[in-house]
């Protein structure tokens, strides 16, 4: 599968002799400044013709001499403008027409099918950013400042071919100067669609929480929220995919008063800073972090914190924190004031469980009782797109959440042309649609339990729809029946595919990285296995759209169902009692477990011996839960990963202080063989841990061994695997888990030193997010090769 | 007579009969039922007629606060009275596995009585059949129950209106929570008790007295709240929304629950219903529910209204909002 991230073209009929020629192209290349480049272009090498938007894409006609024809399709596919996306170039040889003789660009003909991409928003340029700091220019402090190569794209797009009248800016007509700028093909934003001055575009108001205005001038506005800021107020303000919530990332009274007024008590808080400069300050960054700080995608980058004046508030007990660069106008204003902080906290603007807020009356209504002050504008978002997270892990990009700046480019299968739509899992959902070999994975959609996040799902899967104009000919989901995406899907009268969750994760790095077979080690949180139970620890043999569970983690119990998942104690007292513990008594029990209600242990020791909702799970995310529980790191959750990521945190300091390793070496798992399947026996390492807390080993010593353990016990299996019944190269590393940097690097270097090749999830996200994609890969080859053991059930 | 069922029991011969005589007519005896017809016929009654029928399989037969046989009379006077019908009698069909205690049959046939008594509802026609070990656990109960429904009223899941108040008569999931901790012998709260009762004088007390502004009844049992109240939310196409806060409760089921990993949202309920009304009544409903023994708990849970067509919207104890739907079988965990 390619990524369209890198320009491609072929040319399937070359040029002949001829001095006419067609061409059509294909990708993003609407709303990138294609056709004044073309103009450009034609204009330089004396050719005369024409260029328009379509449906399709952009169609090209150009005469002249032949050279000079080649010359303007090589620059074509080599050199394009720096937002294009070339899919695909066509070329028609000419008879001869009528002559033209200029080159003109056509207006834009929305009859024909709309076949063309969107390209996602785009971080300001610099020279818009030089615009707006120059005090001479007639842009001087405006905020909605952009240029054919940066600005707004898929947020204010309502309906292809992208021109203005069909995007939110349809309601600011433009001035005589901006307008000369739209119609002059040699202007930076010739044809831009956003473009915009403080004469004629959108403008900013600022707000008190009870949605009074207090000034509707821009200055004044960035002033107002840049003092509000300084003195520690909450300020909502209206972005490009939506509202963020800011305070000053220094104050913890501020980030304190933040947490509480929006119910999200202890989940990491992501930071903006104005420059390059500002981010070294507080964090350690390495080369390919600085570039994708600084890319036009922009995106939040999880990186090492460093000490400075942050608040520890921001992700206490975590080591990475989620930090991104100023991305609009309206940003680099606002840290130009005087009085703006340096580094603000920016996390989405909602309520908890919903998506971000993107309409003004919403955002009054439901963040009132969060913010102070609200920062608000005119321009419309069409397109709810939240920020992007990433991170860098082996000197390649992670994928966390693929929303703003990515979202929605597509990946592509050449040679399938079903249309699917993935209907993706439960949290952290994504779709993913299909046209033409082209898989559109959407934007971040979130939690499909919140009532408006399904909203949100049904709104975005219209809008790519009609976007994209396909309507899929087959539907592929979740195996799990009660996941509100399963139950999408099974409401639709198209003939359906259920995937298994694991699976899914398996097809989404097989899909990104062009692979046909291979093991795959999916460590991940729960997903419902084909023989009724809970899986989640899984080592799967995937070849072509099959399957087969070769091994996994010895189950433990989940006492409770889902409530263990945040009351983790839960876990800890099921690894006790696998281990075979009496844990109905608080005295039986090792003293990191203290905290937990005494009252429940007779309780939780029925319901375990009775197995009443205890269901059996294979889940490493579970397994890490219960060791975090027996370390006493934390008894109780309030976000998913949340004791994972604190363990980790712990493990690294160990390794990196380096006096904890050789005691570690015993620490080593044990493989059975059980049912022609491979297990990880879980008991072993119980008795090590308790040994090693009773005997006041560090726990970032024990956190670190544990680790170790695991990665060192998967190694084993695989090479035992590999050794006796499937001889590959490949090795897949997926699922949620492998978010966890420790478990990933570790593991991939024992098998890279093995020689095996390692992939994993790097612009698909390893964690559900990346699902959607992975069902629909399935499902296509599965209908265009059908599998010869069928591993799917149809409903 | 034995101690325990045996096959001839159901043959229609002298041991059926005797057990007819000493057990179901000495308990359950009726004019109707005495004249031991084929059929029972019944005077005549002005309105419409509502008719209904379920079985009883409840496993264990006797549990706390109860057992099968009155919740087989309750269960089906609840059917009809959430249609507005005014219960007028029952038929009682018993499947008996050979070897079942007679002293419990007799047990279970006084309660059947003793329900009847209380709702004021006879049972008019009966039938037993006995079957090897083995073929029925100890005993199954099948009921029907004939109700008049005035000729005004039209109580049904379609009436309801973007407004509506939703109400409940009582707490939530005691019978779910009893009849699943008596099963697995697990020892948790000794106040665990069913919640069987006949809802047809509270539901006869709202409809009489409001007049066209009880919209839906329904009695939470098998699937409990959160699936009835999307199958109303699905049929209608509206949105159901309730508050977790004001969900009346037994602090013993909710330890239980939270113990179990249990929504109580999915959990039997076998005295409770749900009632849809106008919300200009509102306080003068939920007064005349809670005046009537079987509504003294009886809350105001939710509204109706128009936000997420076809969903049921949980707001949380925390403040968060979520779905409830139907579960497809038993709760699999879905935390990815
Ligand atoms: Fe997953
Ligand atoms: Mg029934
Ligand atoms: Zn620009
Ligand atoms: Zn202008």
């Amino acid at each position: 599968m390619h990524n369209l991230s890198t320009n491609q073209s072929q040319r399937t009929t070359s040029t002949s002799k001829t001095s006419h020629l067609h061409l059509n192209v294909t990708g993003i290349v609407q709303g990138v400044g294609f056709r004044p480049f073309v103009y450009k272009l034609a204009k330089k090498l004396d050719l005369t013709g024409s260029v328009a938007n379509t449906g399709h894409g952009v169609t090209i006609h150009i005469s002249g001499s032949t050279a000079d024809i080649d010359s303007f399709v090589d620059k074509l596919k080599t050199d394009p403008p720096p937002l294009a996306r070339i899919s695909e170039i066509q070329f028609t040889a000419e008879q001869e027409t009528e002559f033209a003789d200029d080159f003109t660009i056509a207006i834009s003909n929305d009859s024909e099918i709309k076949t063309t991409l969107i390209s996602p928003d785009i971080a300001t340029c610099k020279e818009c950013i030089n615009d707006i700091s120059s005090p001479e220019n007639h842009r001087f402090h405006y905020p909605f400042t952009n240029c054919t190569n940066c600005g707004p794209r898929v947020t204010i797009i309502r309906g292809v071919p992208y021109d203005r009248p069909k995007t939110s800016m349809a309601v600011f007509p433009m001035c005589a100067s901006c307008m000369k700028e739209y119609h002059d093909p040699s202007d930076r934003r010739f044809h831009a669609q956003p473009n915009a001055c403080p004469m004629c575009g959108p403008a900013l108001s600022w707000h008190d929480n009870q949605g009074a205005v207090i000034s509707d001038i821009n200055e004044d506005c960035l002033k107002g929220c840049a003092r509000a800021l300084q003195k520690g107020s909450i300020v909502a303000i209206k972005g490009l995919g939506g509202f963020h919530l800011a305070v000053d990332a220094c104050s913890n009274n501020a980030v304190q008063r933040l947490r509480e007024n929006k119910h999200r008590y202890s989940k990491p808080l992501a930071v903006m800073v104005a420059d390059l400069t500002t981010a070294e300050r507080i964090c350690l960054l390495n080369g390919k972090e600085r570039e994708l700080l600084l890319s036009r995608e922009r995106p939040i980058v999880l990186v090492l914190k460093k000490q400075s004046c942050l608040s520890d508030k921001l992700s206490p007990r975590i080591r990475e924190i989620g930090i991104m660069l100023a991305y609009t106008p309206l940003h680099h204003l606002l840290f130009d004031m005087e009085e703006c902080p340096e580094i603000l906290v920016m996390t989405s603007g909602n309520l908890s469980g919903e998506p971000i807020c993107t309409d003004n009356s919403e955002a009054l209504q439901k963040l009132a009782n969060i913010a102070d002050y609200f920062l608000l504008h005119n321009r419309d978002i069409v397109t709810r797109v939240d920020d992007s997270v990433v991170r860098v892990v082996r000197g390649r990009l992670q994928m966390i959440r693929r929303s703003r700046g990515y979202a929605p480019i597509p990946f592509s299968i050449p040679g399938i042309k079903k249309t699917v739509l993935a209907c993706g899992a439960e949290q952290k959902n994504t779709f993913c649609l299909s046209r033409n070999g082209l898989l559109f994975l959407s934007q971040h959609i979130g939690d499909l339990k919140g009532p408006a996040n399904i909203d949100f799902f049904e709104e975005s899967l219209d809008y790519m729809k009609s976007i994209l104009d396909v309507s899929p000919e087959l539907i592929a989901c979740d195996l799990h029946p009660d996941y509100l995406s399963s139950r999408h899907a099974a409401a639709s009268s198209l003939p359906g595919l259920n995937v298994q969750h694991h699976h899914a994760h398996a097809a989404a790095i097989m899909a990104e990285h062009n692979l046909s077979e291979g093991l795959a080690v999916i460590f991940d949180g729960a997903g419902l296995g084909d023989d009724g139970t809970v899986w989640g620890g899984e080592i799967l043999h995937v070849e072509g759209t099959s399957y087969e569970r070769v091994g996994h983690l010895a189950p433990l119990m989940l006492p409770g169902g889902d409530r263990a998942t945040h009351e983790i104690w839960r876990m800890g007292l099921a690894y006790l009692s696998a281990g075979g513990f009496d844990i109905s008594k608080l005295t039986a029990l090792p003293s990191t477990l203290q905290d937990i209600p005494a009252d429940s242990l007779p309780g939780i020791a029925m319901i375990m011996e009775k197995k009443i909702n205890t269901p059996l799970t294979s889940s490493v995310g579970r397994l890490f839960d219960a060791v975090s529980s027996l370390l006493g790191i934390r008894q109780e959750v309030d976000f998913e990963g949340q004791a994972a990521m604190e363990l980790e945190t712990l493990a690294w300091t160990a390794y990196e202080s380096k006096d904890s390793m050789p005691d570690g070496d015993r620490y080593t798992g044990t493989i059975v063989w059980k049912n022609g399947q491979w297990q990880l026996d879980l008991r072993p390492l119980l008795p090590w841990l308790l040994a090693d807390l009773k005997k006041g080993t560090p726990v970032a010593a024990i956190a670190l061994f544990f680790h170790l353990w695991l990665v060192r016990s998967t190694h084993k299996a695989l090479l035992q695997l590999f050794a006796k019944r499937y001889p590959t190269q490949t090795i897949m590393l997926g699922g949620g888990c492998f978010q966890n940097r420790m478990l990933l690097e570790f593991l991939a270097e024992r098998l890279e030193e093995n020689g095996y090749s390692v992939y994993t999830g790097e612009q698909v996200p390893v964690n559900d997010g990346g699902v959607s994609l992975g069902q629909a890969c399935i499902a296509l080859r599965q209908t265009e090769h059908p599998a010869q053991r069928p591993n799917q059930t149809n409903f | 007579m034995e101690k325990y069922i045996i096959l001839d029991h159901g043959s229609g011969g002298l041991a059926s009969q005797n057990l007819i005589g000493s057990l179901f007519l000495k308990y359950l005896k009726n004019s109707v039922l005495n004249q031991l017809e084929d059929a029972a016929v019944l005077p005549p009654e002005h309105g419409q007629i509502a008719f209904s029928t379920d079985s009883y399989v409840v496993d264990p037969v006797f549990f706390p606060g109860g057992n099968i046989g009155e919740l087989a009379v309750n269960g089906t006077i609840n059917d009809l009275a959430m249609r507005g019908a005014r219960p007028i009698c029952l038929s009682l069909g018993l499947i008996l596995e050979e070897g079942f205690a007679v002293d419990e049959l007799e047990k279970i046939i006084k309660s059947i009585a003793n329900a009847c008594d209380y709702a004021g509802v006879p049972v008019v026609t009966g039938d037993t059949k006995v079957v090897p070990r083995g073929k029925a656990d100890k005993i199954f109960i099948n009921t029907s129950g004939i109700g008049i429904v005035e000729e005004n009223i039209n109580i049904n899941a379609s009436q309801a209106q973007p407004g509506d108040i939703i109400l409940l008569s009582g707490t939530l999931a005691d019978h779910g929570i009893t009849i699943l901790t008596s099963r697995e012998g697990l020892q948790v709260d000794a106040n665990l008790l069913s919640d069987t009762r006949p809802l047809h004088f509270l539901a006869q007390a709202i409809v009489k007295d409001f007049p066209g502004a009880i919209h839906t009844m329904r009695d939470p049992t098998r699937g409990g709240l959160g699936t009835t109240l999307s199958e109303i939310a699905k049929t209608t196409k509206l949105c159901m929304e309730i508050e977790e806060n004001s969900i009346p409760m037994h602090a013993e089921v909710r330890a239980a629950c939270e113990l179990m990993g249990l929504d109580p949202l999915y959990l039997a309920n076998e005295g409770k219903c749900m009632v849809l009304a106008a919300p200009e009544y509102a306080e003068e409903i939920l007064h005349r529910m809670r005046s009537v023994p079987e509504g003294r708990d009886t809350a105001i849970i939710g509204r109706v209204s128009e936000k997420h067509a076809g969903r049921v919207v949980l707001t949380t104890v925390a403040g968060g909002r979520r779905l409830v739907e139907p579960l497809s079988g038993e709760p699999l965990p879905r935390i990815c």
